[in-house]
């Protein structure tokens, strides 16, 4: 499961041999994160948002898990039990907005690992296993995310439940019966919000099985790098601890400030007034919008505006917003290029800051109501999103002409050390 | 295998997209009533923004004032108690007197009928209508709303509250006839459909401060609003005051966590 430099434990305290005799967790510990896990010596800052969102997760866990001690799953008082938490219970408005924000920077943390993921080709052998497991936790996330979001009962809860639930009633036949079904009514009701709040505290758990095999799957090829190339001998590689827990440490630093920074001075920046009212079902806000980290796939689901080939419009749209996630499932035999990093592909790295320019107009017009220049320009970013992913990508990876790559990690750390004692000495 | 068949999945997708644009029209639907709608006008309250943010007691008073005499009329306040004012500098005994003047709805402890009572600190300020039903019956079918979340329930917040209050007007020459105010609707430009049910709810003088501030329309405007940001998040100083703490503890952990990160990987180049 590692590298056979890896140093290995040995306990020398008695008690720490009975235990390791008896339940070696301790053993466990030291290989996975411990000095007993040789990791790559060059990685870079991009390499922290796996542990940053494992942080992200406990933080929404602990302060979920509080905030279900005050809060109360029932349509007639969810709205004012939120409240309740926020003026009357002991720092409640501190877990609440925690919580709140909580969501926010755990999209935030893996949105910038799995980009991290597509422009250094974690993805591709041996690492699909960590790829499709991450993005079983990516749907778990986004399925836990959207119930969470309904749970306040506000009017951008109920009307989000009412057109996200809607998705399954574009299914032709069986959409309607699915839909109320999932419902448990015509309309999202008390039965809805019970089966939301029992589902959104199941399935973070859920999310951290997921994960446990992630992090497993991850430690058994060890973690790729900068360069991509694989690791060769012991010195490419330096003991997770103490080197990686110091600048994981760090990174968890950076990250709280940001989150503390979001949390206390700016709660509500990225919710919707419109969830300060309590859920009416019979009065539809002005513009239904999700929660930011849903906008790019929003937009995808409201461009397609045409019934093509016996399918409508509204159908064609749901199942590209399942495809554009379930492609990334088949990213690793998309993409046939045996080069991991974009720092020799020099080709799909142009293609790969598209991607994210793009990724980025899609969102900003998820934001946006039905209107010109919206539409063209989410019509125009959907079609260059399937089109990275189906058409061009394996294109390039075909077409392209890798730039030439050292042979070693640690070739690749001298050659930079080298060139930077070089223009320094030059400078000076 | 996984290739080819992804090639016309993405086929299929990009052609219902560049038929759907070529069937989608370029032009939008025009919308006259953008063209009169204004933007909020910025109200500055002591409560704002990160730096040293207060609560303005003698203000939040006012605006109390401002609130139970004209506001609470038709507009109910339910998720704030009468204890709660003691942020606005009451002292017990004047919160206890206070809530004395509102009458609660009760039962009557010998016949169980229902009655009402004088109010106590922990009771909540009570709603002008029984239901939402006679709500409605006494206001043109329109629903007052709430105002305890509203300046957090309105894109932009306590701007918005503020500038609808003092926005009312009389309608634009060139307003095309289909916007103008229908029968008991009043035109106000903050509005998002321009015409509100709510009449103009503020004159000169309407109340008389203690404070001997004059009360302008646009004086007890701010001052309702800065009340209602005040009800809408209670504890929101306090948050802005917990949060420096967090934020300096937790830069000196950064700090602290850099400093051992340079000095671990002093001696390895990566």
């Amino acid at each position: 499961m590692s590298f056979p430099w890896a140093k290995p434990y040995e306990p020398t305290h008695p008690l720490m041999k009975w235990m390791d005799e008896k339940l070696p967790i301790p053993r466990l510990v030291y290989n996975a994160t411990g000095p007993g896990y040789p990791v790559p010596r060059n990685l870079n800052y991009f390499w922290n948002f796996g542990v940053l969102a494992g942080a992200a997760l406990m933080i929404q866990i602990i302060t979920g898990i509080v905030l279900a001690m005050h809060y109360a799953a029932n349509a007639s008082v969810a709205f004012n039990s939120v409240e309740h938490i926020m003026r009357d219970v002991n720092a409640g408005w501190f877990i609440r907005y925690a919580h709140m924000n909580g969501a926010s920077m755990f999209f935030i943390v893996v949105y910038l690992h799995i980009f991290r993921g597509l422009y250094y080709g974690s993805y591709k052998a041996p690492r699909e296993m960590v790829w499709l497991l991450g993005v079983v936790i990516f749907l778990l996330m986004m399925a836990t995310a959207f119930m969470g979001y309904v749970l306040p009962w506000g009017q951008m809860s109920f009307w989000g439940a009412q057109v996200i639930t809607g998705f399954f009633s574009a299914i032709p036949i069986v959409g309607e019966p699915v839909r109320e079904w999932l419902l448990g009514g015509f309309v999202p009701d008390n039965a809805t919000l019970n089966r939301f709040f029992s589902l959104h505290y199941l399935l973070p758990f859920v999310i951290l099985g997921v994960i446990i095999l992630h992090i497993w799957a991850l430690h058994i090829p060890g973690s790729s790098n900068p360069t991509g190339i694989e690791v060769k001998d012991e010195q490419d590689t330096v003991p997770f601890h103490p080197y990686y827990t110091a600048k994981d440490g760090f990174g968890v630093g950076i990250f709280l400030l940001i989150f503390v920074a979001l949390t206390f001075f700016s709660p509500n920046a990225l919710g919707h007034a419109d969830n300060y009212i309590p859920a009416n079902s019979l009065s539809t806000p002005a513009h239904i919008v999700p929660e930011w980290y849903f906008l790019p796939f929003y937009a995808i689901l409201k461009a397609f505006t045409f019934n093509f080939l016996w399918i409508d419009a509204k159908l064609w749209g749901v199942i590209a917003m399942f495809g554009s996630i379930a492609l990334l499932f088949f990213l690793p035999w998309l993409d046939s290029s045996p080069i991991k990093s974009s720092n020799y592909r020099p080709l799909y790295r142009i293609f790969f800051w598209i991607l994210v320019v793009d990724v980025l107009l899609l969102g900003w017009c998820g934001m946006q109501p039905a209107e010109q220049p919206w539409v063209i320009l989410s019509q125009l970013g959907a079609i260059y999103y399937f089109a990275h992913f189906l058409v061009i990508l394996p294109i390039v990876s075909r077409i392209e002409r890798p730039l030439p790559m050292p042979n070693s990690i640690t070739e690749a750390v001298l050659a930079k050390h080298a060139t930077d004692t070089a223009s320094a000495s030059a400078t000076a | 295998m996984v290739r080819p068949l992804g090639f016309l999945v993405g086929l299929g997708f990009i052609t219902a997209l560049v038929l759907a644009i070529f069937t989608t029209p370029l032009s939008n639907e025009a919308n006259v009533a953008h063209e009169f709608h204004k933007h909020p006008r910025h109200l500055k309250l002591a409560s704002d923004g990160i730096v040293l943010p207060h609560w303005d007691k003698a203000q939040l008073q006012r605006g109390m004032q401002v609130y139970k005499e004209v506001c609470s009329a038709c507009h109910s306040l339910h998720l704030v108690a009468f204890r709660d004012i003691a942020d606005l500098g009451y002292t017990e005994g004047q919160i206890k007197t206070f809530a004395k003047g509102f009458q609660v709805p009760s039962i009557n402890p010998d016949t169980g009928e229902p009655a009402t009572r004088d109010g106590l600190s922990s009771d909540y300020f009570p709603s002008p209508y029984a239901n939402e039903t006679a709500a409605r019956a006494a206001n043109n079918n329109a629903l007052p709303p709430d105002l305890s979340l509203i300046t957090k329930a309105r894109e932009g917040g306590k701007d918005y509250v503020y500038s609808l209050l003092t926005g009312f007007q009389n309608p634009p020459k060139n307003l095309p006839a289909e916007l103008k105010p229908g029968t008991g609707l009043h035109y106000n430009p903050y509005f998002a459909n321009l015409n509100l049910a709510m009449a103009p709810p503020l004159a000169p003088n309407q109340v008389t401060y203690a404070d001997g501030t004059k009360a302008t329309v646009d004086q007890m405007s701010k001052d309702v609003t800065a009340f209602l940001v005040w009800t809408a998040e209670p504890k929101l100083i306090k948050r802005i005051q917990v949060g420096y703490a967090v934020f300096f503890f937790l830069l000196i952990f950064t700090v602290l966590t850099y400093l051992s990160y340079r000095n671990i990987w002093a001696d390895k180049k990566h």
